[in-house]
């Protein structure tokens, strides 16, 4: 199979999108001649035009507000939001219209928008390193999927475009470089669905985004030292498929939470409540959760690297719940 | 009444084209029953029947009426929440409307969105939004989709004077201008964002040359005369339906509610109020029809009762239509996929 970079398999999908359904069009900051600052859309407005390669105002109000109005009219518009940071300024165009249009008109509209936006981080500083999928999770009517693989982030995308439904794909700028195994023919993933990413019958990691390659190479280093992870992907923020966890749990009774958010109010906060909630009894610990250091994102690289859990934490978190 | 601003700002041309009696008999009564549903919408509310904000459009008739007059049916409306003008005057039956603000599932929106957001798609009609501001990029998207798809349509999007200060109104025409989308915006200056006077909340009180900053043609009209706002309308519409880009109307008015039901007003005295009545629509819809003969007294006050035997069975219709039913809160959320 081939490998492919994360950037490329985005890419692809959109490309393979456009191509399938003329209503499909991309629009945001630089996306166009640019070909997108994290290079995604690169070479999609040579392709496909001014008409479909939409270069947008720095307004992401209105770009995420024009996109909502031009779903609702019928077109399958794929918003870029530059960074995640700046969804914060198209807010009221995402709680209060994606997300509720639907709903309170009673069934009659119906928004079939794609967000593309990603988090990440990298000496940005404080308001430009942040992640914010948690808050977008907390929200009924909206979806939330947040790939962590070429693969998945390909298929994923694909299914993101051709649903009825709005929703916030959410990618990671230090994934845009990983590579991965992408088949070259045709595939759609399922939303919704959390995935087995690595099987073990010791402690069972649940994570997302960026934190799966860390929770990957933290369970080969415990596996060294007899401690089998199993290690699963949620890949969709909302719904949250939980079935395998509870699967996961019900075999290794202990359970950590890996994210790259704030821990108060984060993801991880929701599923230890649903675990802990629903199988108490099964859990022979308190679930750990382990995610960013609860202070805003510093510059210095050194300070930096201390805000993000690493492998080696991972590694020492867990050894010591088989202390 | 227009005024010129500059470059691509031209004068109105007033063109009074010629009033039917068909046409002003249908605006008269759209006009009144309109005035006369929210009176009976305050009672209502009054009575506890319908909860929550109520803002009434009482003074502003002309505005919805005149401007729908001259949209084509399958144009693009979306507006703010003071919305129970526009789906009135594009003919939704006014049971309907009634029941949604009783919150019964025969309502538009099946009792979901109430007062503030009315829609009907089969109409056009996008809602009613409660963000002020909020829903202009909406209307921007709407348009992009009209030109995307290169339909002889427009877009027509409402919003109050206190929008025109909000950063939604600035960023979505802006974009609206860039792409030279069909798109009409009426601008309802009714003088007041909730209780603060335009003067003491915008730097500009001629709100039409706000449209300076997109480069966008802007008129300023009587928002009281609903011959001036139909024909400005028209004029406006045609210009955005023949690839004119979008087009801007300040129509000036005056509520004469407060804000919301349950506003003391302090903001302005009742002489204000009660000056302002001397240019109600209505009255002035009433003089010109009586006075050019295009109506009698008689003719009039047929209108005007049988838009109460309609609102009798609009308001028996709402109290006697079934609520909501429980699972019905969790229909509606996602589309099933």
């Amino acid at each position: 199979m081939a490998q492919k970079s994360y950037r490329d398999a985005i890419r692809e999908a959109l490309r393979e999108e456009m191509h399938r359904d003329e209503r499909v069009l991309i629009l945001g900051e630089e996306v166009g001649v640019w070909g997108g600052t994290y290079a995604v859309t690169r070479g999609l407005h040579q392709e496909f035009g001014d008409r479909r390669g939409k270069d947008t105002p720095i307004a992401e109000s209105a770009i995420v507000g024009t996109a909502v109005g031009a779903a609702m009219g019928g077109l399958r518009p794929v918003a870029e939001v530059m960074t995640i940071n700046f969804t914060l300024v198209a807010m009221d165009q995402i709680v209060n219209n994606a997300a509720k249009i639907h709903y309170m008109f009673g069934g009659q509209a119906k928004v079939p928008l794609v967000i593309r936006t990603p988090a990440g981080w990298g000496q940005l500083a404080a308001t430009h390193s942040q992640t914010f999928e948690a808050w977008f999770a907390s929200l009924p009517g909206l979806i939330v999927v947040m790939p962590a693989t070429p693969y998945d982030a390909k298929g994923l995308l694909k299914t993101a475009i051709r649903s009825e439904n709005p929703v916030m794909f959410i990618e990671h700028a230090r994934l845009y470089g990983v590579r991965g195994e992408v088949p070259d023919e045709e595939y759609i993933l399922p939303i919704g669905v959390s995935d087995l990413k690595r099987a073990g019958q010791n402690i069972t990691i649940v994570t997302y985004s960026r934190m799966l390659h860390v929770a990957l190479t933290a369970a080969e280093q415990l596996s060294q030292d007899g401690i089998e992870c199993e290690v699963i992907d949620l890949r969709t923020l909302r719904p949250l498929d939980m079935a395998p966890v509870y699967e996961s749990v019900k075999k290794t009774h202990r359970m950590v939470v890996l994210e790259e958010d704030w821990v108060t109010c984060g993801m991880g906060a929701e599923i230890a409540a649903r675990v802990s909630h629903d199988l108490f009894d099964e859990l022979d610990m308190p679930v750990e959760r382990l995610g960013q250091v609860e202070v805003p994102m510093p510059y210095a690289k050194n300070l930096e690297a201390l805000m993000f859990p690493t492998q080696e934490q991972v590694v020492g978190k867990i050894k010591g719940m088989f202390a | 009444m227009a005024a010129g601003l500059g470059v691509n700002v031209p004068e109105s041309e007033k063109t009074k084209s010629g009033l039917t009696a068909v046409e002003a008999l249908d605006w008269f009564k759209k006009m009144s029953l309109i005035r006369r549903f929210e009176e009976r919408a305050e009672e209502a509310y009054g009575q506890g029947k319908i909860g929550g904000f109520l803002h009434l459009y009482i003074g502003e008739e002309a505005i919805a009426v005149g401007a729908l007059a001259a949209l084509h049916e399958d144009d693009d409306v979306v507006t703010h929440y003071r919305d129970h003008g526009y789906v009135l005057a594009r003919g939704v039956d006014p049971k309907r409307v009634m029941a949604e603000l009783y919150g019964k599932s025969t309502g538009l929106s099946k009792g979901k969105g109430g007062s503030m957001h009315m829609a009907d798609l089969k109409r056009r009609l996008w809602g009613g939004y409660a963000v002020v501001g909020g829903h202009i990029p909406l209307a921007v998207g709407l348009a992009l989709a009209v030109q995307y798809n290169k339909e002889p349509r427009i877009v027509a999007c409402f919003f109050g004077d206190g929008a025109t200060n909000t950063g939604a109104f600035y960023t979505g025409l802006n974009i609206a201008a860039v792409w030279k989308l069909p798109l009409v915006v009426i601008v309802e200056n009714n003088h007041y964002g909730m209780g603060t006077a335009v003067a003491r909340s915008s730097a500009l009180t001629d709100l039409y040359k706000k449209a300076c900053v997109f480069n966008m043609p802007a008129l300023q009209i009587d928002g009281n005369d609903v011959v001036e706002v139909r024909d400005a309308v028209r004029e406006v519409a045609d210009r955005a339906r023949s690839g004119g880009g979008p087009q801007f109307i300040e129509a000036v008015t005056y509520r004469y509610r407060g804000h919301s039901m349950g506003d003391p007003q302090r903001y302005r005295t009742k002489a204000e109020v009660e000056a302002a009545k001397g240019s109600d629509p209505i009255m002035r819809c009433q003089q010109r029809m009586l006075s050019r003969g295009l109506a009698t007294e008689a003719d009039l006050k047929q209108i005007v009762s049988q838009i109460e035997v309609e609102l009798d069975e609009a308001v028996r219709f709402a109290e006697t239509s079934p609520l909501p039913e429980p699972r019905d809160l969790y229909a509606d959320v996602l589309i099933a996929e």
